[in-house]
């Protein structure tokens, strides 16, 4: 570089490979397929101890002793704790209410609620310390539902409730009530031609991430502790962490360790604390990894429901009023048992215009296990319940189903129950004429010259029929979702964006606390990067605490609001170099004062392509770094009494179509083809969001024919903690699922992007519902449906 | 836990003569989950991988002697026109990964009702060969399963093979499972017809404390086939007694609720696949004999 500072060469500037709305690789893919992908359980220290959890064999008792004795007097074991060891008066922790204890604290309220925990130098040694602590539990009756919970003698799960919601529940096992109303449904109801009822149950699906609940936990020289840890939202934790420890939040460092899969399974904490405990105890670094078995109890699950609906219609097809009770089982403890009721209840209308409605959502504590956070968020309850409605209306009104829902989509500019105008695209009717007119799959696909292709039909490879009693049924539904943290939340990110020149070649760093959970952010910010930047090598640091919080990697919020805030201090970042550029080189060329000016192919041009200075020369020995948080538009709280408020905002839609066949006689399904149609604003990685559509659709018809916790009602245990009862989808069952995407951008979000995580799990379930009633003829009240209910035999 | 290795046949059979509670484990593939499930910790595992003798099979004049820690994958690959019930159920165990390791002695170790062999077995007719230090002997696969999860082994035996007639004519393997892949059985059936002797056997899974044949079933159905010379005039047989057949089937079941279907459900399916199986087996034996007639 010359002297005098002046830019070496002028060429043409050229695109910046690898920018948004390219299909870029995921970084992490190749290793992930190949196992040598490092993940949370993965992680090892030199003289670590392992961490064993001691969790209750009943739900609900009273816990008269507990003794340590002959567990401590085992060779090898380094620490015995209890509620009585707990550091600090902290003993309890929670995502909104700090309701679950540490360790049970006189009283255990689920099947699996940690009592104690051991630290020992083998794994096996802790699991057998842990068989030898004695504890002595005096049972009490549980609450396993409405009745039972609220009941008037009820015995309560949580006594002398303090918290925020306690006040305007109208019974102490009630953990939130959110009540929407909204116009005059008893005089709608009068317009109305017909009006359809219906009872409808979702069981309790589990998020069934492949990697269980695993983190270290090193103590450090200044007393602090650092935790390696697979979670959903580092600095939630962390606020939830320290002051059980008794630290300040500087002393408890955390990375991101590799996670596989969350769902919002990662949401609440799970042995975080206990891993931290332990290793300030012993001084030695202590992980924790559960087995499949321990992670059935180990994270909250998908809220079980009961929902009662009632819909109204003129002939001609348009709804007059809906009303709904939508009561949600929360299990023992809070978790994010009041923003699923939110949800529940804003979106229980699905997306549809309708002016008269009566909602009221409950999230109940029983004794059942907890349930919070999963995919879909409480819309996924609601979506299986309207959109069973919207068909049996459509029959009753004697209307093809999707023109009955087209007649009643809403659209950009319609108000919600909350009083809320939608303002971005909301292409409901768009959507279901997209997955309406995709090409059918061709009909008997199993038949072949070689006899039936068992692995095209019902039962797959169990040779359970030929042909014989296959029917095939067609159903459609579409879904609304809401985008990000709603209600008021202080829904914010935060991110680190480094420019430099490494080796010649401008770099840029992004240093965000978002957890990679799988959903592809590492990759999208690399994009954004390349693309405000005009670089092609970009560096995504390891998420940690030592950079502002990223927010959660849940509500389909993360590319929206951290890949916001990564574009925003990029755009600083850009400004900050142009500056430089301006006072090296602005006498050079008049451009650098007059022209918009941009960062592409690693270097400085115009708006009109001229490009003034290779960014090499412009950053020299220079570094900038920007940190700066981002927020989207604040929404407001539900009123408690009316719902009414501007609680969400962005929502995000999809449709499906499902084409199943049933062996009707055996009551075996097999879906053949799951259509989906998505708006997701502007797609920033194609690959990717394709990816998450196929993922959450599967995911719904997971919920659709096999996924279900049982618990047995008069003992609240958990009947089936294995993936060999608790059954997945395999590639067997999963069908092909084309996929339409629709871009139409959202002007209010970086991008006009749109939050596409959770929509598609939405609308999948009542989907292939629909279907199996086309192709059976019942009616079919609850997901999951299983051989039984199809066959008589339940 | 001690961890046994014997070299030989001969080193098991002492091995396990000296410790008879020593669990025997070849694939792995259901002892490791109780393990790792801590739902058994034996004193002893006596590792069976070192006797190779366990791996092979032979195929006889009559009977298939099949090694007990033959895996799956090569039941299916090798043994499909001998023993084409067993190779049918043995596509139907776990996943790839399970079937290349699993083998038909750990199914009748363990004697779970669910285990996707026992069906099969039942229904071609098959002698479990077990031995210990006192001597060899065979037992019938209808005197082997003596309750839930118990077998006719003295603690002092191990099973060496199984011996399964070949397939004198069609046989067939149904399986309801929740998924339609990697799934353990609500309830299977087995159905093997026996031209040579002119008669049927069947098989049940999961629908009763113990794999079951439905006798009765076979009974009736043996006596309607000769009855109505169907054997001979290869007719569709008439769906009132395949309708009969399968009523007795269901009648044969003894099953309970749980986690994985109702007892009703599997009667009905059990009944549902009688049928089915019934029907596939007949149409096969009867082109067989179309075809056999058209070549004479």
């Amino acid at each position: 570089m010359p002297a005098n500072g002046a830019p070496t060469k002028i060429t043409q500037g050229t695109r910046t490979k690898g920018g948004i709305g390219e299909s870029t690789l995921r970084p992490d893919g190749t290793l992930k397929v190949t196992g040598e992908f490092a993940y949370s359980s993965d992680m090892w220290h030199e003289d670590m101890l392992w961490g064993q959890i001691l969790r209750s064999t009943v739900a609900h008792a009273e816990i008269v002793s507990i003794d340590t004795s002959e567990a401590l007097a085992l060779p090898g074991v380094y620490a015995v704790m209890t509620y009585d060891d707990l550091p600090t008066d902290v003993r309890n922790y929670g995502l909104e209410i700090q309701d679950t204890p540490v360790l049970a604290h006189g009283k255990v309220r689920h099947h699996g609620e940690p009592v104690a925990i051991v630290a020992a130098d083998h794994p096996e040694t802790a699991r057998r310390a842990a068989a030898k602590i004695k504890v002595d539990y005096r049972e009490l009756p549980v609450v396993t539902d409405e009745a039972s919970a609220t009941a008037p003698d009820a015995i309560l799960v949580h006594e002398n409730r303090d918290d925020h919601h306690a006040a305007h529940v109208p019974h102490p096992n009630i953990v939130h009530r959110q009540p929407i109303v909204r116009g005059d449904v008893e005089a709608a109801r009068g317009r109305a031609d017909v009006i359809v009822e219906g009872e409808y149950t979702f069981g309790m699906q589990d998020q069934a991430f492949l990697g269980p609940e695993s983190g270290l936990a090193v103590p450090e020289e200044d007393g602090g502790v650092h935790l390696y840890i697979a979670t959903q939202w580092l600095h939630s934790d962390l606020r939830q962490i320290a002051p059980v420890l008794g630290l300040p939040e500087e002393k408890v460092r955390m990375t991101l360790a590799g996670v596989g899969g969350a769902f919002g399974g990662r949401e609440d904490l799970s042995m975080q604390i206990h891993a931290c405990l332990l290793a300030l105890r012993t001084g030695k670094p202590v992980k924790i990894v559960y087995n499949r078995f321990e992670s059935f109890f180990g994270h909250v699950h998908r809220h079980p429901a009961k929902l009662y609906y009632e819909h109204g219609a003129t002939k001609d097809g348009k709804l007059t009023h809906m009303k709904c009770r939508i009561v949600l089982d929360g299990g023992a403890y809070a978790s994010a048992s009041p923003a699923v009721v939110g949800n529940a209840s804003s979106l229980s209308v699905g997306p549809y215009v309708v002016d008269n409605v009566d909602i009221e959502a409950i999230a109940l504590y029983t004794n059942n296990p907890p349930c919070g956070a999963m995919r879909g968020f409480g819309a996924v309850q609601a979506c299986f319940a309207y959109e069973a409605q919207m068909d049996k209306l459509a029959k009753r009104l004697g209307l093809d189903p999707v023109e009955f829902r087209q007649l009643n989509a809403m659209e950009q500019g319609t108000v919600m129950p909350t009083g809320q105008p939608v303002d971005s695209p909301a292409p409901v009717a768009e959507l279901l004429r997209r997955v309406k007119a995709m090409p059918m799959p061709p009909e008997r696909q199993w038949e072949s010259s070689e006899g039936a292709d068992v692995r095209q039909l019902p039962g797959g490879l169990s040779n359970t029929t030929h042909g014989e009693g296959v029917v095939r049924g067609v159903g459609y539904a579409v879904g609304i979702k809401n985008v990000g943290f709603s209600e008021g939340f202080d829904d914010y990110s935060t991110a680190r964006v480094r420019m430099e020149v490494v080796g010649g070649e401008p770099v840029a760093t992004v240093h965000t606390a978002m957890a990679e959970v799988g959903q592809g952010g590492v990759t999208v910010h690399a994009q954004i990067a390349r693309t405000e930047l005009g670089v092609t090598r970009v560096t995504i640091h390891p998420a940690d605490t030592q950079v502002g919080s990223a927010g959660s990697t849940s509500a389909s919020r993360q590319t929206y609001v951290t890949g916001g805030a990564v574009k925003n201090a990029c755009e600083l970042v850009r400004e900050k170099v142009l500056e430089i550029g301006r006072r090296k080189f602005g006498s050079y060329h008049p451009a650098w004062a007059t022209a918009e000016l941009l960062l592409e192919g690693g270097k400085v041009v115009t708006d009109g392509g001229e490009v003034l200075a290779d960014l090499a020369d412009v950053l020299g020995e220079e570094a900038v770094e920007v940190e700066e948080e981002w927020r989207h538009r604040p929404t407001e709280p539900f009123d408690l009494r009316t719902g009414q408020g501007n609680g969400h905002v962005q929502y995000s839609f999809a449709a499906h179509r499902a084409v199943v066949e049933v062996d009707t006689e055996l009551g075996l399904v097999k879906v053949i083809e799951l259509a989906c149609a998505q708006d997701v604003g502007k797609a920033l990685n194609p690959l990717s969001v394709v990816g998450q559509i196929q993922g959450g659709t599967t995911q719904g018809l997971g919920v659709a024919v096999m996924e279900e916790i049982v618990v047995d009602p008069k003992t609240a245990k958990v009947k089936n903690p294995s993936f060999t009862d608790y059954l997945i989808p395999t590639i067997l069952d999963t069908p092909t699922i084309p996929v339409d995407v629709l871009e139409l951008a959202d002007e209010h979000a970086p991008y006009g992007l749109r939050g596409i995580g959770e929509a598609p799990t939405l609308s999948s379930t009542p989907a292939v519902l629909a279907a199996i009633r086309d192709a059976t003829g019942l009616e079919l009240d609850r997901t999951p449906v299983r051989p039984e209910h199809l066959t008589g035999t339940a | 836990m001690d961890f046994l290795r014997p070299a030989s046949w001969e080193e098991a059979l002492a091995a396990k003569a000296e410790h008879p509670t020593a669990v025997p484990i070849a694939g792995g593939t259901d002892v490791m989950v109780e393990i790792n499930f801590d739902h058994r910790r034996p004193e002893y595992l006596m590792d069976l991988n070192r006797i190779g003798d366990l791996t092979e099979w032979e195929v006889g004049e009559d009977t298939v002697r099949l090694g007990a820690s033959v895996p799956y994958t090569k039941i299916m690959e090798n043994l499909r026109a001998e023993l084409p019930g067993l190779a049918l159920a043995s596509h139907t165990v776990a996943s790839p990964q399970i079937r290349n390791r699993g083998g038909v002695g750990g199914n009748l170790g363990t004697a779970s009702p669910a285990g996707d062999a026992h069906p099969a077995l039942l229904a071609a007719g098959a002698e479990v060969e077990v031995e210990s230090v006192r001597g060899s002997r065979r037992i019938p696969i209808d005197e082997f399963y003596r309750g839930v999860k118990r077998n006719a082994l003295a603690p002092d035996e191990l099973i060496r093979a199984v011996h399964v007639k070949k397939a004198d004519g069609p046989q067939q393997f149904s399986k309801v499972g929740t998924r339609n892949a990697m799934v353990i059985a609500v309830c299977a059936f087995g159905l093997a017809l026996h031209p040579e002797t002119r008669t049927v056997r069947t098989g049940i899974g999961s629908a009763a404390p113990t794999p079951v044949r439905a006798k009765a079933a076979e009974e009736f159905l043996n006596a309607a086939l000769d009855e109505g010379g169907f054997w001979d005039n290869g007719k569709i047989i008439t769906p009132s007694v395949a309708k009969r057949f399968a009523d007795l089937c269901s009648a044969a079941c003894n099953p309970i609720d749980d986690v994985r279907g109702t007892a009703s459900y599997r009667r009905h399916a059990v009944g549902v696949m009688a049928r089915r199986t019934l029907t596939w087996t007949w149409e096969s034996y009867r082109g067989t004999r179309r075809a056999s007639e058209g070549a004479a």
